[in-house]
């Protein structure tokens, strides 16, 4: 076999033949997902704002979102009972008596959108629009002034609000840290 | 729990390896089976008085049993044997359920006891139109049925599930007097078939951006957590049975992720999506829930691995030690780095231990059954476990484990568990 042959049967091997052993060792039966399906299923929202949806909402109409879908769980203003506080809390996490809620413990703003539109309210999740998801986290933001009472919340100004606790975490994975 | 004649302490007195009454792992055995040996003996020596032996037979003897059943269920006489939990008003599909393991033995959990934690309720899905989507930083983004999934190669391993809330009770300030499995049964073990998840995303085409997978549930509360790729690529699977059936509703029907070691709550049930993606995304429960406050106000995220953990279940809260004699200790230990590689038994509060004998077969990341014999004088006396594992992680006091954490966090509790046995037999939790 002349040299040139030689590469010419490595060339076919490595980008022909091997893939080929490859995906036949794989059953390979996964259903190809389109892109419109994807837009349908993919209700992930990023610290960064990635995966956040058109749409805003400001805090007086979070308000009357509020008194409609949350309170009778979570209290007025988000003071709690019967279910989760959802405010107040804010500089108890090393008093010796932490308060955790949204405000006090959350580090980003978007864990809250992401949450109520994937699992609130409790009896009828996924059943908010995203404008009152919006409106609805900027009201429960301005309970402790974490917002200003004349915001609007959109994908843009979503991420950028800033959290009491956005320097509290502190990542165990892969290692604690030295 | 039976007593021992007066020559078999005699010659258990050899056989001491601790202080106050622990014995040679080996003791028991020699000593079950001399006591056999006995038995048999004995049995052989009753006569009956009537030509007919029915006349001395028990009554399930003297009439046909019962037919066949579809699906067997345990005998009425274990109806007490049932998960423990309260309902909260309200809430009635939210919150958790325990294991009894005090009332139960070996390291399998039947699929019917397994624990529970939903956050929403158990999900009736069809599976005919459940699939799981792979998406996000992959070549090919996938759909996978579940008829496409029972074609792939499937594996076989046994694993424990724990929640990372298990045993947070040994927060309170002063020790609860419940049953070990109100203290620990947020922890089940299982046999588990699926198939890898690393065949699954080696399809899709993982691109070199990608470090984390987003898992989601398809409950109603769409449960999501952010997981390291490289666990993905390691030992996950997406189960689809449990000791050989179908995997329970309760556990995730049609398909859960699995993830050996790590908490429970990553585990996530009733898969529907993983988006493959190069962060994690702060979701609710890796920031709200799962993550340990410390005193600077300083809170650990992202800490996935169940420690070295161990407890007596035989005797605990509920039992009662039936005078001095022979009895066996016995309980579970388990980590979530690997093989249990020791188990260390104190019988006199922490002064001196022996090691106890693991049962085999012992697996990675699975429960592992311990056993010493204890040969108990009646007098008050304070019982330990101390798991190692084959990485050399082990148990803290109960006291360092607290000194960790601010007041009243309860994750990843895996401190040294005692209980105290008092003169009159019962047997009490106990901080020691």
């Amino acid at each position: 076999m002349s040299t040139r042959r030689f590469a010419f049967s490595v060339f076919v091997a490595t980008f022909f033949l091997l893939p080929l052993l490859c995906c036949a060792q794989s059953p390979n039966l996964g259903r190809l997902l389109t892109p419109e399906e994807i837009r349908k299923i993919d209700i992930t929202v990023s610290p960064d704002g990635k995966g956040l949806p058109p749409g805003s909402g400001s805090v007086s109409a979070g308000a009357a979102v509020y008194a409609k879908s949350c309170q009778s769980c979570h209290g007025e203003k988000g003071a709690g009972k019967p279910q989760d506080q959802l405010t107040g809390g804010l500089g108890t996490l090393a008093s010796g008596k932490p308060v955790k809620t949204p405000a006090s413990y959350w580090p980003v703003a978007t864990t809250l959108f992401d949450y109520i539109r994937r699992a609130m309210p409790i009896t009828a999740p996924q059943s908010l629009t995203n404008d009152e998801v919006y409106a609805v986290t900027a009201y429960i933001l301005s309970i402790d002034g974490i917002v200003p009472q004349d915001t609007v919340l959109d994908a843009k100004s979503l991420p950028r609000v800033k959290m009491p606790n956005k320097d509290g975490f502190i990542s165990w994975w892969p290692k604690p840290p030295r | 729990m039976g007593n021992p004649g007066k020559r078999e302490i005699a010659n258990l007195r050899d056989e001491t390896v601790a202080g106050n009454g622990l014995l040679n792992r080996r003791a028991l055995l020699r000593g079950a089976l001399l006591s056999a040996g006995v038995a048999a003996a004995g049995s052989a020596g009753i006569a009956h008085a009537d030509d007919s032996v029915g006349a001395d037979a028990p009554e399930w003897m003297k009439t046909p049993g019962r037919p066949f059943s579809a699906y067997g269920t345990p005998s009425h006489w274990q109806e007490k044997v049932q998960r423990i939990f309260t309902i909260a008003p309200g809430r009635a599909g939210t919150g958790v359920s325990r294991t009894p393991l005090h009332l139960l033995e070996g390291t399998i959990t039947p699929g019917g006891l397994h624990f529970e934690r939903h956050h929403n309720g158990v999900p009736d899905i069809d599976p005919g139109k459940h699939e799981l989507y792979i998406h996000g930083m992959v070549n090919r983004p996938l759909a996978f049925s579940l008829d496409a999934l029972q074609r792939y190669p499937m594996e076989t391993r046994i694993h424990f599930v724990e929640c990372s809330g298990n045993s947070g009770i040994f927060n309170q300030p002063q020790p609860q007097q419940v049953t070990a499995g109100e203290l620990n049964g947020l922890l089940s073990c299982s046999e588990w078939t699926g198939v890898r998840l690393a065949t699954l995303l080696a399809e899709a085409g993982v691109t070199k951006e990608a470090k984390w997978v987003i898992a989601e549930g398809a409950d109603a509360a769409a449960m999501s957590r952010s997981i390291p790729l490289e666990k993905c690529l390691d030992d996950a699977m997406i189960a689809l049975y449990q000791n050989g059936e179908a995997i329970r509703p309760e556990q995730g029907f049609p398909m859960r992720l699995l993830l050996p070691g790590f908490e429970g709550n990553m585990n996530v049930k009733w898969l529907r999506r993983l988006n493959v993606t190069d962060a994690p995304v702060d979701a609710r429960d890796e920031t709200s829930h799962y993550t340990e406050l410390m005193p600077s106000g300083k809170a650990r995220q992202f800490m996935f691995l169940q420690g070295a953990k161990s407890a007596i279940i035989k005797p605990s809260f509920g039992m009662t030690m039936k005078g001095p004699g022979l009895y066996e200790i016995s309980g579970l230990a388990w980590s979530g780095s690997g093989r249990v590689s020791e188990v260390e038994i104190s019988a006199d509060g922490g002064q001196t231990w022996a090691l106890a004998a693991l049962t085999e077969p012992v697996l990675s990341k699975a429960l592992t059954r311990f056993r010493l014999p204890w040969n108990w004088d009646g007098r008050p006396s304070t019982l330990m476990s101390r798991a190692t594992d084959e990485t050399g992680g082990t148990q803290p006091t109960r006291a360092s484990w607290i000194a960790q954490y601010a007041p009243g966090q309860g994750y990843h509790f895996n401190g040294i568990q005692s209980w105290s046995i008092e003169a009159d037999g019962t047997v009490k939790n106990v901080y020691a």
